[in-house]
């Protein structure tokens, strides 16, 4: 009988401890985009994080990564984000890729009294009016893309643009941010369509209208049709063509291959930046995985650094000490610099890119100057915090 | 005008490449009365076969038997395996067992080929653009693939309209139960159909591998617009896919060409981009709305 009740006694205390242990794991839930064409995205912002991670420890906190697909569709996201909140009390949020996907998710979120650290999308309404002292952006405002590829193409001493982009929020978002730098003239403006597969008709219009230099906005598989199409009609070697980073990233070119050398890129991250950190972070990537380092991978690391450090510096606890933590922003980015605005969103530079040939004969996207220093964001004058 | 007619050319490209992938949907629905969304995912499957024999041999021309078996084979086994099972059946329940195998065939080759999108290299022969006109020059990929449709469109002629097993497929097109009732073996004329239609979805995603990205979900941006063929060039018919086809690829084009910069002759710049842009993505639709008003049946079904 007394035995019986030690053992029960016994094997109450080892079920409180090792639940004890599970309950101060810090949870952390990464809703991101793993199905369909945009799969890679999300694949390499999670892949990213969890090389900020070590044995399941962020900062020296123990955590639990929860991680589910969205499937790019908002409402997806934030039915997500609300079993996260309220079944498995997750406190802590981060992951997604599409801007239209946090618009639905971000607010319920941080007005549920969690923080969302984004690794890629910083939509202008979030950056500005709807900005929260729970929602922080690692990666960049949506506009700097772009506005870094206006402020390249004038650099660079183009005179006459031609540009395209979707017929959706981010590609207008897209040719208005880049116009904001352009000093030139625009020779034309071309709205295509999401699902388009065939760009025949806007390469005819782009011969015609004599450009000093194309710019394009086509994320994913979208861009690879162009730039192959663009290349096949002879305008390669024509007339030059100036991308923001989201139309040429390492898959983009192995896909694109040497249609798409002599492109011009601007980007805020480069696998040859030469720096302690991302040395750190390509030796960490190409041992664990078999495929390029992208920049969503490089902005997972960086998300989860920023969380490792925040976490660090208070033990894991999720309260207003963490948001002060986060918002020193005390990690070595990949990047080299790094700062947060008072939107909290980042305070970095710009660069330009150029695809070449490498040493092997394959293309490879080299670093060959500066764009932008310590540029923030037009949106953080409208956030009142 | 030299502007005018390469956009020419490029609808009328655009327009075969259509026809590839109508011909087989419109034989599928005509003759069995199956909704196949599924043959979006055998131009995806022809378009990986393809392009990974031609990376791994390093020859373009090897991908091609490559895309064909792999297309045709996996239209075989899926109406075997699933199709052959839903003739009887509603729509609805076609709908749902073709969509399940979208599916089914993304997450197959999303495991087997990663979600990195393939590279294609091009072939030599095909690289680069000759100078039709003076000032008019074209990509020679484009016309070889102009040229393989309209083969392909007289091959089909002269199988539909010369050969026994096109008589059965007409007669089946147009009444199936009695082709039945008179002993042909319709079993296996339904999996020959079938199979056919595999073939060209195949041929079709290899040929747009050097054009487009060859990745997951490449097989449904097309398969709704080539479901606009079928309505609009009438179920069933190969004369109407073909005619569809071209007037579709052609009136897209032209669209997205000129729509925008007329409307600027009569308003501001970015309102005449947008509505120019919003317009012209409508186009095939409204142009199918306008056919199903006088036409119901399709531009070439007799209505009875």
């Amino acid at each position: 009988m007394l035995m019986r009740k030690t053992l029960l006694a016994a094997s109450a205390l080892v079920a409180t401890t090792f639940g004890a242990l599970a309950e101060d794991a810090v949870k952390i839930g990464m809703i991101t985009t793993l199905s369909g064409p945009a799969g890679y995205l999300g694949q390499d912002v999670r892949d990213g994080f969890k090389l900020a991670m070590e044995d399941n420890k962020m900062g020296g906190v123990p955590v639990e990564l929860l991680v589910e697909d969205d499937g790019l569709k908002p409402g997806q996201g934030k039915q997500i984000a609300e079993r996260f909140l309220s079944e498995s009390g997750v406190k802590l949020f981060t992951g997604i890729v599409f801007s239209n996907v946090a618009g639905a998710t971000v607010p319920d979120i941080v007005d549920g009294g969690a923080f969302y650290i984004s690794p890629n999308a910083g939509p202008s309404n979030l950056a500005g009016k709807s900005c929260n002292e729970n929602y922080f952006v690692v990666s960049w405002q949506n506009d700097s893309l772009h506005e870094s590829a206006g402020q390249l193409a004038t650099n660079l001493g183009y005179k006459k643009a031609f540009i395209l982009a979707p017929n959706y929020q981010a590609g207008k978002d897209a040719l208005a941010g880049f116009k904001r730098f352009f000093k030139g003239e625009i020779a034309g403006e071309v709205y295509t369509r999401l699902d388009q597969t065939d760009f025949a008709a806007e390469l005819a219009q782009i011969r015609a209208a004599k450009p000093d230099v194309v710019f394009q906005f086509h994320p994913g598989g979208l861009g690879i049709t162009f730039l192959r199409q663009y290349e096949q009609a002879g305008l390669g070697k024509e007339i030059p063509m100036v991308l923001a980073e989201p139309s040429m990233d390492g898959v983009t070119l192995a896909a694109v291959g040497e249609a798409a050398i002599g492109v011009n890129v601007s980007a805020h991250w480069n696998t040859d930046f030469d720096n302690p950190a991302n040395k750190k972070f390509m030796e960490a990537w190409n041992k664990a995985y078999n495929r390029p380092a992208t920049y969503y991978s490089s902005q997972g690391y960086d998300t989860g650094q920023l969380i490792a450090s925040a976490l660090k510096a208070t033990g894991g606890k999720l309260d207003d000490s963490f948001r002060d933590a986060l918002r020193k922003a005390d990690f070595q980015s990949v990047r080299g610099k790094f700062a947060f605005g008072p939107n909290q969103h980042p305070i970095q530079d710009w660069y330009a890119l150029k695809v070449e040939k490498g040493a092997d004969g394959k293309p490879v996207i080299k670093t060959v100057g500066e764009v932008f220093k310590d540029h923030g964001d037009a949106y953080s004058a409208d956030c009142k915090m | 005008m030299t502007l005018f007619l390469e956009q020419l050319l490029n609808g009328v490209q655009f327009g075969v490449m259509l026809f590839l992938m109508a011909a087989g949907l419109t034989l599928i629905f005509g003759i069995m009365g199956v909704i196949n969304l599924a043959h979006g995912s055998i131009y995806m499957i022809g378009a990986y076969a393809g392009t990974f024999i031609a990376a791994e041999t390093g020859s373009f021309w090897l991908g091609i038997p490559a895309a064909l078996a792999a297309a045709a084979l996996a239209g075989v086994a899926i109406e075997f395996l699933v199709v052959r099972r839903l003739y009887g059946r509603d729509h609805l329940d076609q709908v749902l067992a073709t969509f399940g195998l979208i599916l089914i065939f993304n997450q197959a080759v999303t495991m087997l080929f990663g979600r990195q999108p393939l590279f294609v290299q091009m072939p030599s022969l095909l690289d680069g653009s000759v100078e039709l006109l003076p000032g008019l020059s074209y990509p020679i990929y484009r016309l070889a693939i102009i040229l393989v449709g309209l083969l392909v469109a007289l091959g089909l002629y002269l199988l539909i309209n010369r050969t026994r097993i096109g008589m059965l497929v007409r007669a089946g097109s147009t009444n199936r139960e009695m082709v039945r009732a008179l002993g042909v073996d319709v079993r296996l004329l339904y999996t020959l159909v079938f199979g056919l239609g595999a073939l060209l979805a195949g041929l079709a995603g290899f040929m747009a591998g050097p054009i487009l990205a060859v990745q997951i979900g490449m097989g449904e941006q097309i398969l709704i617009t080539t479901f606009v063929v079928v309505v609009i060039g009438g179920v069933g018919s190969i004369r109407g896919a073909f005619f569809a086809s071209l007037i579709l690829g052609i009136v897209d084009t032209g669209l997205r060409a000129y729509l925008p910069g007329l409307l600027r002759q009569v308003m501001v710049g970015p309102e005449a981009d947008a509505l120019g842009a919003g317009i012209s993505s409508m186009g095939i639709y409204l142009l199918m709305a306008i056919v199903l008003l006088i036409r119901p049946k399709g531009l070439f079904i007799r209505n009875s």
